[in-house]
């Protein structure tokens, strides 16, 4: 398993880390026994993403997702943030490691529960619910893998 | 250039250049094959019947043909695992194995629990040990096999091979043990630990990879596992590697020969490593700590709040090459089996940190790590999200 120079860039100097404290919108996912949790905070501008800031336990794949993910938010339409997929975020990243392709659902994630929350929070309807696969109580970040290594 | 630090010595360590020498004749000049009749063919057979004996003689075995040459410590132990358990024929019984063996036992073990056999797995306790009285309890009327490793890979805890022998051979089962760890590094007798058959690997006691060794008790019976021209006593066919059997003997009797000093230089370096280490970094914790007797050269820590592989690739930009038993490391879904098994949270497991010392560690490497384990802990820590609360269920456990 080796891991792209964009990927190792990211990891090791991850952009737009922290949590911004007036933030509109807080998106919380994953939970520490699967060994990842990211949380992501966004200032909204006019129905865009102004400002995002994000905080990762995780492995260098679950960084850096977490990070090129605040990267590709920025600027866009909620609309857009959301429809950010997975497979986006890998590509962005010149591909991940099969075993570490769930990484970016939990980024992606991330950003999806952090808008529908600034959106509740403004009494409006939530455009991600749904779509979250951390909200499945079956989820099993690790699928994909099982598939690949299934057994003979 | 930045200093390296080569901390994974269990993992696996550098070929010795007196083993490469002492290898080197037997690619070229000697490259005989030990089942030829000629000169050439004989030569490398007085060599592999010589390295034969200097391992015999190394482990305390009644007679060299005691010494089955294999490519590695996962042959060896798929071979005893799968050879004892199915020997004559057999094609059920029951076996038993702890829970924090190596997969080269675990994985043979469940393999034979789908073709006819009963697997109990015993559960080693938080000091990672496992306990004659539970196997005693475990032993059944109908098992044929236990298997329990001498010093687990992870935690570096030596497991009471003689007292779990003893009970094994009460019960009427045989005995086998997992010694890759412990070969070279402690004191390894067959005839005192009492027992059937023994796993060894070349590459833990700096010979070199694809070498191995199955101790097995003369008069046990075994069903072959490699099949083919009958080498090894007929109990592992294929031509032998001459020169990796040397390089193992040479490379075994080198550890021999400077474990008097080498031993307590590596427990003096690991309790130096473990002591700074724990007063360094908030929080950290020795796994296993109250271990009765462990390997000179392994120490396993959890640092909660963080996440093992990053603290690994941030170790690495820094030099530093150490293990973790996360699971994102491993790619599987779950952290270290051995971590679970011993009773380590599964959150703090994902921050495991194992560091091994060998042959080349010195004071520096230490440093090294304790200088660079610092800043990275806490700037992982700074980006988790729920640092805060672990830190104040941490608090709150240890009122």
């Amino acid at each position: 398993m080796i891991y792209s120079d964009k990927v190792m860039d990211h990891f090791g100097n991850p952009r737009n880390v922290g949590v911004l404290e007036d933030a509109d919108g807080t998106g919380e996912v994953g939970n520490p026994v699967c060994g990842d949790v990211m949380k992501i905070t966004i200032k909204v501008d006019d129905d865009r993403i102004g400002d995002i800031r994000f905080q990762t336990l995780g492995c260098g794949a679950a960084i850096a997702t977490s990070s090129i993910v605040t990267e590709m938010a920025k600027g866009m339409t909620l609309a857009e943030a959301v429809a950010i997929t997975k497979s986006q975020v890998a590509e962005e990243l010149g591909g991940l490691p099969p075993a570490k392709m769930h990484c970016s659902v939990l980024a992606t994630d991330g950003l999806k529960k952090a808008v529908d929350d600034y959106l509740v929070s403004q009494g409006r309807e939530p455009i991600a619910v749904g779509t979250i696969a951390h909200d499945d109580p079956d989820f099993d970040p690790h699928a994909e893998e099982h598939d690949e290594a299934c057994e003979v | 250039m930045e200093r390296t630090s080569y901390l994974d010595y269990a993992a696996t360590t550098p070929v010795d250049p007196r083993v490469v020498e002492a290898m080197l004749p037997y690619f070229t000049e000697r490259f005989g094959n030990a089942n030829s009749l000629y000169a050439l063919g004989r030569e490398a057979a007085r060599a592999l019947e010589d390295a034969r004996e200097r391992v015999a003689r190394s482990i305390d075995a009644a007679r060299p043909d005691e010494i089955i040459f294999t490519s590695g410590g996962t042959e060896s132990d798929n071979t005893a695992l799968i050879g004892l358990a199915t020997a004559g024929g057999r094609s059920s019984g029951h076996i038993i194995v702890s829970a924090f063996e190596h997969h080269a036992v675990l994985e043979p073990a469940w393999w034979l629990g789908k073709h006819g056999f009963e697997v109990t797995e015993l559960t080693p306790h938080p000091d990672g040990t496992v306990h004659p009285d539970d196997l005693a309890a475990a032993l059944r009327d109908d098992t044929v096999l236990v298997s329990v490793m001498h010093g687990n890979n992870e935690i570096g805890t030596i497991q009471p091979i003689a007292e779990l022998a003893a009970v094994t051979h009460a019960g009427g089962a045989l005995f086998h043990t997992d010694a890759a760890q412990t070969l070279g590094k402690i004191e390894f007798d067959v005839a005192a630990l009492g027992v059937d058959a023994a796993s060894f690997s070349g590459h833990k006691i700096y010979g070199p990879k694809g070498t191995g060794v199955l101790y097995l008790k003369g008069g046990t019976r075994l069903s072959t596992y490699l099949m083919g021209g009958g080498q090894e006593s007929k109990k592992r066919s294929g031509t032998q590697n001459v020169a990796g059997n040397i390089g193992f003997a040479t490379a075994l009797e080198l550890m021999d020969a400077e474990r008097p000093a080498e031993a307590p230089r590596l427990t003096a370096l690991r309790d130096r490593l473990v002591s700074e280490l724990l007063g360094e970094i908030e929080y950290a914790q020795l796994n296993a700590a109250e271990a009765p007797e462990r390997l000179p050269h392994i120490a396993n820590f959890v640092i909660p709040g963080v996440e093992g592989e990053a603290m690994l690739l941030h170790l690495d930009a820094a030099g530093i090459a150490v293990s973790t038993g996360s699971a994102c490391s491993s790619g599987s879904l779950k952290p270290s089996h051995v971590l679970l098994s011993i009773g380590c949270p599964v959150e703090f497991a994902h921050g495991s940190l194992r560091v091994s010392l060998g042959r080349f560690t010195t004071d520096e490497d230490i440093d090294h790590l304790i200088g660079s384990l610092a800043p990275v802990v806490e700037r992982l820590r700074s980006m988790n999200p729920l640092y805060e609360k672990t830190v104040a269920e941490l608090a709150g456990t240890h009122e």
